[in-house]
């Protein structure tokens, strides 16, 4: 149990780090950098969730895939004028303000509900659960977000093709 | 560790994600900040997902991953295509429908 609560904490410590870094650090390529730590450390939360197969997903589309799409979006992007992106934050005050408003809010609803303290024991794997009822029950989704995949794909290629 | 502290973390990561929307200049910083907003969405989903031991949850959370790896590449693609036509990344710098 206290191990339990320690990765948790550990995990929670880098998690909102990476995020706070994120959104504060001057330079563009180190928010990116720092994103995939976050990314990273989420995954840690979804193993202690028992979630080892969101894990692999996370690692390898988000801190795999998105990073690397933002990483040479900013590479490309930084060729085409030559000069470093300025990377400056405004509003600084309001929008803490907002932010910090939108936590209290959630806050106050999270302690005022009663939630489960102990989570509910699962029989058998949950990895197979997952893919059970993506063939079965989710299966409409499942084949509209090929269809979403493959849209977005030709979107985006067309929206970044070379210059004639 | 009970429902309430998953949560909480995500309504942090959630905040943090809203306070980088809200106060960056650059699109690609806006677009890290809604990675952001997004992933504590999937720790909320995940985490609802395990304590009721249903799992539909993380089936949506698949879902919200691959949805959003397509929102990143399509954004990008709009920022380079900003950067061709007004060699800009600024967010302020995007005004032609102001009237």
């Amino acid at each position: 149990m206290s191990l339990d609560v320690l990765a948790f904490w550990a995990f929670a410590v880098v998690l909102v780090g990476a995020a706070l870094a994120v959104v504060l650090s001057k330079n563009l390529f180190h928010s990116v950098l720092w994103l995939a730590l976050a990314l990273t450390g989420t995954a840690g939360i979804f193993l202690m969730l028992d979630a080892e197969f969101i894990a692999g997903v996370q690692v390898l589309l988000y801190a795999g895939g998105v990073v690397t799409v933002v990483v040479f979006a900013i590479v490309v992007t930084e060729r085409l004028v030559g000069t470093k992106l300025s990377h400056t934050s405004r509003n600084v005050f309001r929008g803490a303000l907002v932010a910090t408003a939108f936590l209290l809010l959630v806050f106050r609803w999270i302690t005022l509900t009663p939630l489960p303290l102990e989570k509910v024991a699962v029989t058998g794997d949950l990895t197979k659960a997952i893919g059970a009822s993506v063939l079965t029950r989710y299966i409409l989704p499942f084949e509209l977000l090929a269809v979403i995949l493959l849209v977005a794909l030709l979107g985006a290629s067309y929206f970044a093709r070379p210059e004639d | 560790m009970g429902l309430q502290a998953y949560l909480i973390l995500s309504a942090v990561i959630f905040s943090i994600g809203l306070f980088g929307v809200m106060t960056r200049r650059n699109t690609v910083g806006i677009l890290l900040g809604i990675e952001l907003m997004l992933n504590a969405v999937n720790i909320n989903l995940v985490a609802f997902a395990r304590f009721n031991a249903d799992v539909a949850g993380m089936v949506l959370t698949v879902f919200a991953i691959c949805i959003t790896v397509a929102e990143v590449s399509l954004g990008l693609a709009l920022v380079i295509l900003l950067f061709r036509t007004r060699r800009t990344a600024l967010a302020d710098h995007i005004d032609w429908l102001k009237g």
